[in-house]
């Protein structure tokens, strides 16, 4: 039977089945494969805590959400237009995220009574009306992936293993995607190791696509044209390694050697991990005894002239906020890369927030002001963990460079910078021992002189006790501290000559500014370009840099009659905003531990410009 | 460029410009001063040396010494300290630290980092008494003792801190003590030909809050018969007229006299710096009070330093992969044009 193609502009899959399926191997490798072709994409994993929660289990489900198509795509998608479920608890826990109308794949051999009971379900959702609004295609994929198998002699766990790449290979052939990229990462991933688990990957593989092509099931397949994206040599990136590949390049330009004091942590471990890898760039790792340790590694390993950074999540935030301080009065550059997670306390440790904002700015005992900026998308945290580097080194400062969950495990194509095209970072240590001072200053950046263990005739001695103002010695006077400390936040506020102005897209007056930072970027240019195009005089203001602010941001604001600004924590950045430009901003405010939605957002610019919801 | 003259330095050139302020008779002083005089016998340049501390009395170390110096956070000197010798291993670095500094908030630090083995010498001034704080117990204060926050008397055990360091798997663990000058500074030189994590505690009297605590052991009049010396190679002898020894009876030390022809020279344990069990069977002698207290190196061994270990790894991935593409690294494996 023929079969017939359709060309769409976007779509969303979510593939979604149990935390032992496979399902994040799932979704990159469909990732990689779509990336390669030249769509604009952005994905969503969305996992349990839990490395193997009891399988059958609603709380164990595991998902992974990507959106591509070929226009300009800026979330991983509010609703989905596919969902590939894996079991019962699966497709009960994601329905919701259907668009009505959407496509559901299910395995139906896992629909068991055994398996309903797992969900705590009564009735089976295939047959109770629960997906009556999708269009549902039952397959057997327990089954396909045995008889592809059955020659193999394998155990029945095995071979339930594999099923996940019967699904990869079933969406393959939906969406018109060559299977070869998949193929390779098979065999160069089993094939030495064990050519059996190889030769039954790949069977599976090609045994989903197979049926799709021969089963009279599917009778239209989708393609999606590669993405208007500006030349240049492109690649996929997730956030965390986005932002190791920043470090990287940052120590590479600068010259010095990069030194990262780490430990592990939910979500923001991955960094560790690649940065560990790349030992032949002179990087060296330090997996500390905790995150305490990690810092001060970092801390002293920038006093000895390396490019330090430690990389954390929230709580290993807070537990680093002492040697912050230190941090702060010893005037040594160091880069803090925190990727924020649901809190408070343990939280939610594998879902994304942004909550942090103000223990990273304020959350310090004694005035320690330091710099903080924080990245957009998961291929601008390339850009800001470089720029946090830049900073650290020009001003001799903390600089925390703020990402999240979503960003980090979160993936988009990347126009992949030329060195060349990277900002100088220069540096220079301090070498001549005549009328050298510990805490004179550059009369530009206030930076104190970088002078290095190992050079001769600058012997001196800091420490987290007060200092004097010139000579670094202990200092009790009363005037000195209260210079120290002005002078120690007049350093963090001239970082705003040496960052960029405030950028607004749309207008640069109207009715309606929308601001936000970090990784809402998407969502909100998303609802703010979607409100433009109703003719709404609404714009959109990012801010990266968010201490110190860039100096025209009051200005920016004043140009706006409202202010809406959406903050995935309880309204964090617009504290900040009304305390310092006392502009009337109204915040909205969703924590659910998820990207906000651009729908939603949206809704909330309707709601202040009085138009209608519908 | 700096002048380079090679001038032999001298126990001045240790000495920085600050008023050392720890209070009068501290046996601090008399630990610093040790140090400043043996320092110049030492072939680091000055530059070379690293000072990191902590937060205590003991803390106060790196202000006075004329090198570079880091007065760090309460506890964290091991993590600092190991920043900096990996970040440049040609560096000389030195921890000084306290009971309360080193074995309390920092005792996870401190183990950490003697397990590595980062080529790190750490002076563990220990007096038994929080002293910045004015007078609370501290880890190795003893059971009963009255301070300020235990009128009633310490009722935790401590720390044995070098059993401790041996525990946590230190290459080098030694104990000395302030009034000992000489012997103090014999360890000092050890302590720096050691390649390894070297740990010292050191005796040191607080006049204020703990005075006398470890007299029996200092003081001229007692000190023979309560101090056995360790040298390796040699019997466990001690007494005002070397008459008492230590013999090793199963695993258990116990005292006997050599004059009275029961025993000899020959039956007395003979110390093996090398050997870790038996560096653990005289740091249990404290236990014991009717045993004489070891002073002197417990145990030195030889192992692969963490920073060495680092740099391999660097120069093995160097040799197989190169000096590091930065282009070719962000560019990855899977990538595509778009003209």
């Amino acid at each position: 039977m023929a079969k017939s193609v359709e060309t769409l502009d976007e779509v969303t899959i979510r593939f979604a089945g149990d935390s032992g399926d496979g399902m994040q191997l799932t979704g990159t490798q469909f990732t990689n494969t779509v990336a390669a072709l030249g769509a604009d994409l952005s994905t969503l994993p969305d996992y349990p805590a839990e490395i193997r929660a009891p399988a059958g289990t609603t709380y164990g489900v595991s998902g992974f959400q990507i959106k591509f198509g070929s226009t300009d795509i800026l979330t991983p998608g509010d609703a989905c237009d596919v969902l590939v479920a894996m079991n019962p608890a699966a497709l009960v826990t994601n329905v919701k995220l259907l668009r009505d109308g959407g496509t559901i794949i299910v395995n139906e051999d896992a629909f068991t009574d055994k398996n309903l009971k797992l969900a705590n379900l009564h009735s089976n959702p295939l047959d109770d009306g629960t997906v009556a609004k999708f269009l549902v295609h039952r397959v057997a994929i327990s089954k396909l992936t045995a008889s592809a198998l059955d020659d193999l002699n394998l155990s029945t766990k095995f071979v339930d293993k594999t099923k996940n790449f019967f699904a990869l290979g079933l969406m393959y052939w939906m969406y018109n995607r060559p299977i070869d990229q998949s193929v390779k990462f098979i065999r160069e991933k089993f094939s030495s190791k064990d050519p059996q688990v190889a030769e039954a990957n790949l069977r599976v593989l090609k045994a989903g696509y197979n049926y799709g092509d021969t089963t009279e099931v599917f009778t239209t397949r989708y393609d999606v044209r590669p993405a208007q994206l500006p030349p240049g040599k492109y690649r996929n990136i997730m956030g965390n390694v986005a932002t190791a590949l920043g470090l990287v390049a940052a120590a590479k330009k600068s010259g010095l050697e990069l030194f990262l004091g780490s430990y592990p942590i939910t979500p923001a471990s991955d960094i560790l991990h690649e940065l560990s890898k790349l030992k032949e760039f002179g990087v060296k790792t330090f997996q500390a005894e905790d995150e305490i340790a990690a810092v001060c590694s970092a801390i002293g390993a920038s006093y000895a002239g390396a490019l330090a950074a430690t990389t954390t999540s929230g709580p290993g935030l807070a537990l680093k906020t002492e040697a912050l301080g230190l941090a702060v009065m010893l005037e040594l550059p160091l880069v803090v890369i925190n990727v924020q997670r649901g809190g408070p306390s343990t939280g939610l440790p594998t879902k994304t927030e942004q909550s942090d904002l103000l223990q990273a700015i304020l959350g310090r005992n004694g005035e320690a002001p330091l710099c903080v900026l924080s990245a957009s998308t998961p291929a601008d945290c390339f850009h800001a963990a470089y720029e946090a580097a830049r900073i650290a080194v020009k001003f001799m400062t903390p600089v925390i460079c703020l990402t999240d969950g979503y960003l980090g495990n979160g993936a988009e194509p990347w126009r992949v910078p030329r060195v060349s095209e990277l900002k100088p970072i220069p540096v220079s240590f301090a070498k001549n021992p005549q009328g050298f001072q510990p805490y004179s200053r550059d009369p530009v950046t206030l930076a104190r002189p970088w002078a290095i263990p190992g050079t001769p005739g600058l012997e001196h001695r800091i420490g987290g006790l007060e200092k004097d103002h010139v000579t670094g010695n202990i200092s009790y006077d009363p005037d000195n501290h209260d210079l120290m400390v002005k002078t120690r936040a007049e350093k963090i506020e001239r970082i705003a000559d040496d960052i960029p102005l405030q950028k607004v897209e749309g207008d640069a007056q109207g009715d309606l500014l929308v601001v936000g930072w970090g990784s809402t970027y998407g969502a909100i240019k998303s609802a703010v370009d979607s409100a433009r195009a109703r003719r709404r005089s609404v714009s959109h203001a990012h801010i990266s840099y968010l201490s110190p602010f860039p100096k025209n941001l009051g200005e920016v604001l004043r140009n706006f009659k409202h202010v809406l600004v959406p903050e995935i924590n309880n309204g964090q950045l617009i504290r900040l905003l009304r305390a310092k430009y006392l502009v009337p901003a109204v915040g909205f405010n969703v924590v659910k531990g998820l990207p906000l939605r651009a729908e939603e957002i949206e809704h909330a610019i309707n709601e202040i410009l009085g138009g209608k919801n519908g | 460029m700096a002048e380079s003259v090679e001038a032999k330095l001298t126990i001045k050139d240790f000495q920085s410009d600050q008023d050392v302020r720890w209070c009068p008779g501290c046996g601090d002083y008399s630990i610093l001063a040790q140090i400043q005089r043996v320092f110049p016998e030492f072939t680091h340049k000055r530059e070379n040396y690293v000072a990191v501390s902590g937060i205590g009395c003991s803390s106060r170390f790196p202000y006075y010494m004329d090198v570079y110096g880091l007065h760090g956070i309460h506890g964290r000197a091991p993590a600092i300290a190991s920043g900096v010798k990996l970040a440049n291993p040609a560096l000389d670095v030195w921890v000084a630290t306290g009971d309360g500094d080193g074995l309390s908030i920092g005792g996870n630090h401190m183990i950490h980092m003697l397990r590595r083995n980062v080529d790190i010498k750490v002076l563990l001034f220990n007096n038994q008494i929080y002293g910045l704080t004015k007078g609370q117990f501290s880890p190795t204060s003893q059971l009963g003792q009255i301070t300020k926050s235990t009128p009633a008397g310490v009722i935790d055990p401590p720390f044995i801190p070098v059993s401790l360091a041996l525990g946590a798997g230190a290459t080098l663990v030694a104990r000395t003590m302030d009034r000992d000058p000489k012997h103090l500074q014999e360890i000092v030189r050890r302590v720096e030909k050691h390649h390894g994590s070297s740990f010292v505690e050191i005796y040191q009297n607080c006049t204020v809050f703990n005075d006398g605590a470890f007299f029996q052991y200092t003081e001229k009049e007692t000190r023979d018969d309560n101090v056995v010396y360790l040298e390796h190679g040699k019997p466990l002898v001690f007494g005002k007229n070397k008459e008492k020894g230590v013999h090793l009876n199963g695993f258990t030390p116990e005292v006997v006299d050599i004059t009275t022809g029961t025993y000899s020279v020959s039956d007395l344990l003979v110390h093996n710096e090398q050997d870790s069990t038996l560096a653990f069977i005289l740091a249990n002698m404290i236990h014991n009070p009717a045993l004489p207290r070891p002073m002197g190196v417990f145990l030195a061994q030889d192992r692969t330093t963490f920073e060495d270990a680092m740099q391999g790894q660097i120069a093995k991935a160097r040799a197989k992969r190169g000096q590091g593409d930065l282009q070719k690294l962000l560019d990855g494996e899977e990538s595509w044009t778009i003209s």
